[in-house]
């Protein structure tokens, strides 16, 4: 019965529930992404890759604090085609578990992200998912493309062009009218949207006199981030028809529904992982399964976007 | 009101110099709830924030060995240098009963003298095989002698102990002490080969490996074990240093 319920489907792909790992928890190993997926995940996003190799930001890079997590890992990766034999051999194992693969990627410009979505397409991944709003290398890269609604629609139209894959465009938190630009990704062919990425934000330490992360500035996730996730989805499910992956603070089955009800498809599950393991996706799908049960839902579908009737 | 405690700030009491890049620090007060095998995040700010076993809680201690720039920058510090700490981190070892058996392989040593002062506290006897390439890497003997424990060294040039791998030393001890368990820490060469000897033997393990830990909150992926040491370990693969471990247990019963 806890399969009948759970049971979604998302862009055509059946899912054993709608919980998915959210880009950048636990890297891209196949052997990890094989264990998060025995773990109970619906789907598995693997962490952004781009044109080149990076090794990331100095530690400290990750905080747990009383309202969730704050990193700065800065975009670690291997490049996209030292990527593509991971992404090929984690679709490899994933495909055994019925556990779809969606690709991450970010690049410095809009025509690298229509490359890397090429190369990587190559992978025969599920989706993929396009990171124009990573917080923590505005440094480097200058303002994220997710900052208004015509560079992020000129990424989706570049990586729309590059691949036949579905591509979910991954927004950010922090604009004035996320609905406006999820409109416009949309328009040039965004297949669905991921929102949303960390909040840009900062921990000072008053002893040492200086911010924590060596990046000084770092994506927030976790508690924090959930009521400004719900909002964002709301506003995103309300003027488009492509389903959301919602992501931001979802740490229990009724955080899930919550998500959920606010529009979401799909609920991305990331900084969750760091109380519980990748056994998190147990507990949470175990959660939202006894809450959906008892409030006598027979189809995780039906409370799709009801907080917004 | 509840501190928001990300780093605690801890004072250096007292440093010791265990041998030519090694320092052990002793700071200013215990670590509430720590046991060996954990371990903690020091930072030390504007340098670097890395992980180090305890090989000690009360107070808290920390042996260093210096082989970076955050590392030497610790060995640098003097009694009254503050130093940030987040912590205890990880899973540690569980002592046993009966005879324990302690494999350390060069700084590996650290956390096993921290187990040695508990299972010594509770009057077990300890057997300790340290190896490590010459007597200048070699870590904490004399500490290990004064708490009472049976100690054999190996040096890879013979420049003190037995000439060999500390692994040969081990067989000799599994065989002499028939120990209820194995605990090792040391690099993963030495604990595949004190592994292969428990399993012969029927006797349980606690492996404690070293990994690139980064965020120590099993969120990024770096310090997962190589899946084909998973494979010769008999453990599922997706192993994480920093969550999962740092101390992996293997039963090794009779079957």
């Amino acid at each position: 019965m806890k399969q009948t319920i759970l049971s979604c489907e998302f862009l055509g792909m059946q899912m054993a529930n709608p919980l998915v790992l959210a880009s950048g928890i636990l890297g891209t190993s196949p052997s990890l992404m094989e264990r998060v997926a025995r773990e109970g995940a619906g789907a598995i996003t693997s962490k952004s890759v781009g044109p080149e190799a990076r090794a990331g930001h100095a530690n400290p890079v990750a905080l747990a604090w009383d309202g969730g997590v704050i990193n700065a890992i800065g975009l670690t990766n291997p490049g996209a085609q030292d990527e593509l034999p991971l992404l090929v051999e984690t679709k490899k194992r994933l495909a055994t578990l019925n556990v779809p693969l969606f690709a991450s990627i970010f690049a410095p410009s809009v025509t690298d992200f229509g490359e890397v979505a090429r190369i990587i397409s190559q992978a025969g991944v599920d989706l993929i998912e396009v990171n124009i709003s990573c917080p923590n290398v505005a440094s480097e890269f200058g303002m994220p493309f997710s900052a208004d609604p015509d560079s992020a629609a000129a990424v989706t139209e570049a990586v729309r062009c590059a691949t036949h894959l579905p591509i979910s465009i991954k927004l950010a938190p922090n604009v004035p009218n996320i609905a406006a630009i999820a409109r416009a990704v949309v328009e040039q062919g965004a297949d669905a949207i991921t929102a949303i990425n960390t909040m840009p934000a900062m921990l000072i330490d008053a002893h040492a006199a200086r911010p924590i992360l060596s990046n000084r500035t770092g994506g927030l996730s976790g508690t924090a981030l959930k009521p400004i996730a719900l909002r964002c989805v709301a506003e995103i499910a309300s003027v488009v028809a492509v389903p959301i992956i919602g992501t931001g603070g979802v740490q229990s089955g009724l955080d899930a529904a919550e998500m959920l009800m606010a529009g979401a498809t799909l609920v991305g599950i990331g900084s969750a992982a760091w109380k519980d393991g990748p056994a998190v996706f147990t507990r949470i799908a175990d959660e939202l399964f006894s809450f959906l049960d008892a409030a006598g839902y027979t189809q995780v579908a039906q409370i799709r976007g009801k907080a917004l009737q | 009101m509840k501190e928001q405690a990300l780093f605690s700030v801890y004072t250096v009491q007292q440093v010791s110099a265990e041998n030519v890049h090694t320092r052990t620090l002793v700071l200013d007060r215990p670590l509430t709830g720590a046991y060996p095998g954990q371990y903690i995040m020091a930072w030390l700010p504007g340098i670097s924030e890395k992980p180090f076993s305890l090989s000690g809680s009360d107070p808290l201690a920390v042996t260093i060995c210096d082989v970076g720039p955050l590392s030497h920058a610790l060995c640098q510090l003097q009694p009254g240098d503050r130093v940030w700490l987040r912590g205890p981190l990880g899973n540690g070892f569980q002592l046993s009963s009966g005879f324990h058996l302690l494999v350390g392989g060069g700084y590996g040593a650290a956390p096993l003298c921290f187990l040695a002062k508990m299972a010594r506290r509770q009057g077990d006897r300890v057997a300790v095989c340290l190896g490590a390439k010459s007597k200048h890497e070699l870590l904490l003997a004399a500490q290990f002698e004064a708490l009472g424990c049976a100690v054999y060294l190996t040096t890879e040039d013979g420049s003190q102990g037995v000439q060999g791998l500390v692994t040969s030393a081990v067989q000799a001890a599994i065989t002499r002490d028939q120990p209820g368990m194995l605990y090792a820490c040391g690099p993963n060469g030495l604990l595949l080969t004190a592994v292969e000897l428990a399993r012969q033997a029927h006797i349980p393990c606690q492996l404690s490996f070293e990994a690139l830990i980064r965020c120590g909150i099993g969120l990024c992926g770096s310090c997962e074990l190589p899946e084909d040491t998973c494979a010769r370990l008999g453990v599922p693969s997706g192993f994480l240093v920093c969550h999962d471990g740092p101390v992996m247990h293997i039963p090794n019963r009779l079957p």
